[in-house]
């Protein structure tokens, strides 16, 4: 049996007195694209950004490739990683954020190759070639000496996802990654993702394109109020909803 | 309006106790001079060290571990609160506290190395101490202005890429800082090279000190005035032009075109880089 990449067992988070995680148990299994649907504020993004520590979980495990997410264990015990062991894991898993949060004094192709040189000190010429090829992955190889601010909402999603997968991530997260952006501007994003996916890459999707949801997740999960409500494949989930609030939710949204 | 600005010229100019010859024949003094390159040294040097220290504190100041915001917090604290023309004097009387200083293991350990504290603080050093550690503590609420005005999403773009907290300030955040950062700062670099003349006040040999020195041997006080006065302006005039294009350079990625330059708007004006055609029948031939 293999290892599974993500598993989330009972994870909490709370700020101050508001709690916006309770209890999110969810496993995903390497090659696997799970899609998170969800109405805003039910803890959808907050629960993606625990996975690469970005937040820290107050009570649960969360693990990702059978390694616990910013702890490390010894008997029964959970000591929390140094800074430098959190960046190395973090190194591993690719992000993708709902306003694209591109380096605004690098051009596309520095964009790319920043972390490469600087985390896995991978020498500047091949992080450049890999960038390269990488815009060229995203149909954007004729911008790489742009400045962000030259570029539209759906082609910086697109320079953003080349810089995540610079890093030769084995796990990829995206949050909300088109609902910034012109309608017609969401196809090239998701066109570019769909291929990530067809590659074999681990996806979690915080979406509200339920279109790519059907067609692309192998598993699709609805949270609501900080838990996970109902999980299952995009036919059984979207199609036929079990719960009542999901029914609602789909019911507003399709 | 006019009138009065011809007023003030007409006095300025017809006035014999502006004494301008003898301004002309100051300006270039040797003292003078010898005082504005102290001037000079003084400014880049404190600024310097108030920019190093600034940067150094800013971060320090938003570190997640309390004790180090708190040490910066108490530094800026006390630079900040008090007059700079008293930290200068008591920098300029350390020796009287701490006649000697050394460097060993303290409470009575092995000592390495040792000076008299009157030979180590010369008024030189006393003026870039106070200058520079006071700038430091100003210097520190404007770096950290510009690090909160870059976007909490850059940090988190970075940080999923697996950069460390020093990786992120020093490649991503105080990059796009500089934006914010600069504008204040030159005025600070202006307000410094004023403040240098505080310096005065023990006895370094400064431009105004310099032109004090001349006008108590001849009371011709009113010009020797002026005459700093002048190099002041002047200095100040470079430093402006020099913080315009520095903002520029960092102002790259911001603006979807850089704007040009009054000199590349003098020479397009004078030059024209792409003379139109009018007409070419070959054009449109083809």
């Amino acid at each position: 049996m293999t290892e599974p990449m993500v598993r989330a067992e009972q994870v909490h988070k709370r700020f101050g007195r508001l709690a916006v995680l309770k209890g999110v148990s969810l496993t995903v299994m390497p090659g696997e694209v799970t899609c998170v649907i969800g109405p805003s504020g039910s803890g959808k993004s907050t629960f993606l950004r625990c996975v690469n520590h970005l937040e820290k979980i107050d009570a649960g495990r969360l693990s990702v490739d059978g390694q616990l997410v910013g702890y490390r264990q010894e008997g029964d015990k959970l000591y929390e990683l140094r800074e430098r062991e959190v960046a190395r894991n973090r190194a591993e898993i690719g992000m993708v954020f709902q306003h694209f949060n591109l380096f605004g004094h690098m051009t596309a192709l520095q964009n790319v190759c920043a972390a490469p040189v600087q985390v896995l000190g991978i020498a500047r010429q091949e992080a450049r070639e890999h960038g390269i090829e990488l815009l060229r992955r995203v149909g954007l190889e004729d911008k790489r000496d742009a400045y962000p601010s030259q570029l539209s909402g759906g082609q910086q999603q697109r320079v953003a996802i080349a810089r995540a997968l610079a890093m030769r991530p084995k796990l990829m997260l995206f949050d909300e990654p088109t609902s910034a952006l012109d309608p017609e501007l969401v196809g090239d994003v998701l066109a570019v993702m769909r291929g990530l996916a067809e590659s074999g890459m681990t996806m979690i999707v915080v979406t509200h394109e339920m279109g790519f949801a059907r067609e692309v997740a192998d598993t699709v999960v609805f949270m609501d109020g900080g838990v996970i409500v109902e999980a299952g494949t995009p036919s059984e989930l979207l199609a036929n909803p079990r719960e009542a609030r999901t029914r609602d939710f789909l019911g507003k949204v399709l | 309006m006019l009138l009065l600005v011809a007023v003030s010229i007409d006095s300025i100019v017809s006035n014999p106790r502006f004494e301008w010859d003898v301004v002309g024949d100051y300006l270039f003094d040797d003292r003078i001079l010898d005082g504005l390159v102290l001037t000079l040294e003084l400014t880049v040097a404190a600024m310097a060290a108030g920019i190093v220290l600034g940067v150094l504190l800013a971060v320090m100041r938003l570190s997640p571990n309390p004790l180090v915001a708190g040490a910066s917090g108490f530094y800026i604290w006390l630079f900040r609160g008090t007059p700079v023309l008293v930290q200068l004097l008591f920098w300029n009387f350390i020796a009287a506290l701490y006649p000697e200083i050394s460097i060993g293991v303290p409470f009575g350990g092995p000592e390495f190395f040792s000076i008299q504290a009157n030979s180590a603080i010369t008024p030189f050093v006393a003026a870039l101490l106070g200058l520079g550690l006071n700038e430091g503590a100003y210097m520190a609420e404007i770096v950290r202005a510009g690090i909160l005005s870059v976007d909490e999403g850059q940090h988190q773009a970075a940080h999923s890429l697996g950069m460390s907290r020093l990786q992120t300030m020093r490649r991503i955040v105080l990059p796009q800082a500089m934006r914010v950062i600069i504008p204040p700062t030159g005025n600070e670099t202006i307000s410094m090279l004023k403040t240098t003349s505080l310096v005065s006040v023990i006895a370094t040999a400064e431009l105004l000190y310099a032109a004090q020195l001349i006008y108590a041997e001849n009371y011709r006080t009113i010009p020797l005035l002026i005459v700093a006065s002048i190099w002041y302006l002047a200095l100040t005039t470079v430093l402006t032009i020099g913080q315009y294009y520095l903002e520029r350079h960092f102002g790259r990625g911001s603006a979807r075109e850089l704007p040009l330059t009054p000199w590349q708007r003098f020479t397009r004006i004078v030059v024209p880089r792409h003379a139109e055609p009018a007409t070419e029948p070959e054009a449109s031939g083809r």
